[in-house]
């Protein structure tokens, strides 16, 4: 599907998303409450059938996070972009690992970084740091005078 | 050499005889000399690579390079059989416990190689890094270092006949600590 | 969920395979939950080689970056660091003349070449044949000794720029891969009777590690791995960078999902790369290596996104600048993270062997995965 036709297809699904112009795919925010019956339209709809997430991130604003899910369709080969403002002091989310099984790792490394949670993931624990490491590293304000040397 | 220096002024009762052989150092015994020499030809490595460096020892192992001629060629699993461990790659807060575990269970006399940039002093990885360890020698003894990104094979067969030079001179960290305790 | 070593109620064995283990292809750690020899539930631990590069990275400037990629998946080093200069191209508008366009191309299909070798050799050995592996350091030593005159490092050459290349050709570089190409079509064909063609190799591999296609577009796998089960996801073909809109070559699927058909697969890859290096080596085209660029790189404000093919399967290098000199975040969509969280899946029900030799075929590096 093409640009303009995606963007007409998605306004009929979600009429409350904001699109962002000026990338190369489609990029549309979408909120959290608003977030889990978009995805699985996106799956299961005829004509978009985003069967593939090839990259879910999360991007630290200061001020808030942004969530985002780079989908594309093994079928028609088009792709998109799924962004997701979450509130700095209580980041959640609802998890996607049931509609795309690769969400899992991807979601425990987000929440390993960042911190943000995942509501009903099966297993949301620490991927990459140890057990017992204090703190979120990705983050903006991560203060670490003991590792971190400064340039 | 100069370690040896410092020692014996510190130690005036050192035991045993001590020549001046020419460059520094000094002679031990005969039988001292022939385990030295024994120890030096057939050092056994662990199987330990953490990352880049890793292939470079695999292609040291291999064909062109090949380190079996000097007597490395059986390549341990297990570090109860392996005498040399060669750090080769990057140590992180995570791996550093298993590092030294593999180390404890290594049996006396043991000796490290620490192999490339990340393991001399964290190389690339030392700015702005919270989970990287600077240098595996904060966790372990180390004998020899590379330097390099990677270094290349002739360097790490350079520093395998420096540690084979250092066993058969007794200038080894293992070797000097049980100079001074003859006990262990 | 998460088992404790020891033994379970219903009487099944938790184990630790690694994080030191000849045959976890660098630091990875798996925790088999075994009943006799049959496995049932695998979990890997990662992170013992995390090494924070995408932190590190917020502090480099755009130039700067590109080398800790090399350090990522070392194996397929030049690909790593053509997708950065590509995302950082795309940020900047910048136009790659024709020449570095082939040249890069040209040491990308090397390095698929040499990334294939080892992982045959290592491959090979993991299941017991210590004989494939020294072939296969051989002929890689061809490939570094060739990359090495003209980029000047063995395996983390630091040679792709955003604009080109950082230097030209040795005068000598066509006419070694040439020699280069004789040798191996002859090897690889070598190669398949040794290997390939052994009955005990292809009765350890066939029917073990079954990845069904869906099951594999879901789990986010790519490269070999989602082609031995069908699944069409070359991003030479379907997104093509570069020169690759222009070349002739097939992109290889096989049906059967099992660890031989990914094995087949890569086997029947470095054959197309050798095709491709021989439709391109004798049309370098005359020209710039580098394009013009300013010494100090600064993105406009915006996300970028590039996708490239390596080795190992579909590598996406993600850019969000904010208009200075570094970036404001930079995230790696590793092939490997996505391709390791179907060995759960793979490996249930089947035997301790089959897992090692399944975990051979999705052609791990542990360090792209931790990052």
């Amino acid at each position: 599907m093409t640009y303009e036709a995606l963007k007409i297809t998605i306004t009929e699904l979600a009429p409350s998303a904001l699109f962002e112009e000026g990338g190369e795919w489609l990029n549309i925010f979408i909120s959290p409450d608003a977030f889990p019956a978009f995805v699985q339209q996106l799956r299961s709809t005829e004509g978009l059938d985003f069967d593939s997430l090839f990259c879910l991130t999360c991007v630290d604003w200061k001020t808030h996070f942004t969530m985002v899910y780079h989908l594309s369709s093994t079928i028609h080969f088009h792709n998109m972009v799924v962004k997701v403002k979450l509130d700095r002091n209580k980041p959640e989310i609802e998890t996607v690992s049931a509609i795309w099984r690769t969400a899992e790792f991807h979601e425990r490394e987000v929440y390993d970084l960042f911190g943000v949670e995942f509501l009903h993931h099966p297993d949301l624990r620490r991927l990459l740091l140890t057990d017992d490491w204090v703190g979120y590293p990705l983050r903006k304000d991560y203060e670490d005078p003991i590792n971190m040397i400064k340039l | 050499m100069d370690v040896m220096e410092p020692i014996q002024s510190n130690q005036p009762q050192f035991p045993g005889d001590v020549y001046e052989a020419p460059g520094g150092g000094f002679m031990t015994s005969t039988l001292q000399d022939v385990i030295n020499w024994a120890r030096s030809n057939s050092l056994w490595p662990l199987t330990f690579g953490t990352s880049c460096c890793a292939i470079e020892l695999m292609s040291t192992a291999s064909a062109k390079y090949d380190y079996s001629r000097f007597g490395f060629e059986v390549v341990r699993a297990t570090p109860r059989q392996a005498d040399l461990i060669i750090v080769s790659g990057t140590i992180v807060n995570k791996m550093a416990p298993v590092l030294k575990r593999l180390y404890d269970q290594m049996p006396d006399p043991k000796y490290v190689i620490a192999m490339g940039a990340c393991a001399i002093s964290g190389g690339p990885f030392f700015y702005n890094t919270y989970s990287v360890v600077k240098g595996v020698d904060h966790v372990i003894p180390v004998d020899v270092y590379i330097p390099g990104c990677p270094p290349r094979p002739e360097a790490l067969m350079h520093s395998l006949i420096t540690l084979q030079e250092k066993i058969m001179s007794g200038m080894t960290r293992d070797q000097i600590r049980r100079q001074h305790n003859p006990d262990l | 969920m998460v088992e404790e070593l020891g033994t379970t109620a219903e009487g099944d064995l938790v184990i630790n395979i690694g994080p030191q283990h000849p045959a976890t292809h660098g630091v990875l750690n798996l925790v088999v939950t075994l009943n006799g020899e049959t496995v049932k539930k695998v979990e890997p631990h990662l992170g013992y080689i995390h090494r924070s590069i995408e932190k590190m990275c917020e502090s480099l400037s755009y130039r700067q970056f590109i080398y800790t990629t090399s350090r990522m998946d070392y194996l397929s080093s030049h690909i790593n660091n053509h997708a950065c200069a590509l995302c950082v191209e795309k940020g900047l508008q910048i136009e790659v003349p024709e020449r570095a366009q082939v040249i890069r191309v040209l040491m990308d299909e090397l390095t698929r070449i040499a990334s294939h070798l080892l992982w045959w050799g290592a491959q090979a050995m993991d299941l017991g044949a210590f004989t494939p592996y020294f072939y296969a350091f051989r002929e890689r030593e061809t490939i570094t000794t060739i990359m090495e005159e003209t980029c000047g490092a063995r395996l983390t050459m630091n040679y792709m720029v955003p604009g080109g290349v950082m230097a030209d050709i040795h005068p000598s570089f066509q006419q070694k891969v040439k020699e280069f190409l004789l040798l191996i079509q002859s090897k690889i064909d070598e190669y398949d009777e040794l290997v390939t063609g052994n009955i005990i190799f292809q009765n350890r591999m066939k029917g073990v590690g079954f990845l069904s296609a869906a099951d594999a577009i879901s789990y986010g796998c790519t490269g070999p791995t989602a082609r031995g089960s069908g699944v069409s996801s070359d991003i030479r073909k379907i997104y093509p960078y570069e020169v690759y809109s222009k070349l002739q070559f097939d992109e290889i699927l096989e049906t059967a999902g099992d660890s031989f058909a990914r094995y087949l697969v890569r086997m029947k890859e470095i054959k197309q790369s050798i095709r491709i290096i021989e439709q391109l080596i004798d049309n370098i085209p005359a020209g710039d290596f580098q394009s013009k660029t300013k010494a100090v790189l600064k993105l406009p404000k915006g996300e970028f996104y590039q996708r490239v093919e390596t080795a190992r399967g579909e590598l996406g290098v993600y850019i969000v600048s904010e208009g200075g000199t570094t970036p404001y975040r930079i995230k790696f969509r590793s092939p490997g993270f996505s391709n390791l969280s179907a060995l759960d899946h793979m490996a249930k029900g089947g035997k301790l062997g089959d897992l090692i030799a399944t975990m051979g075929t999705l052609d791990l590096v542990i360090p792209d995965i931790d990052r």
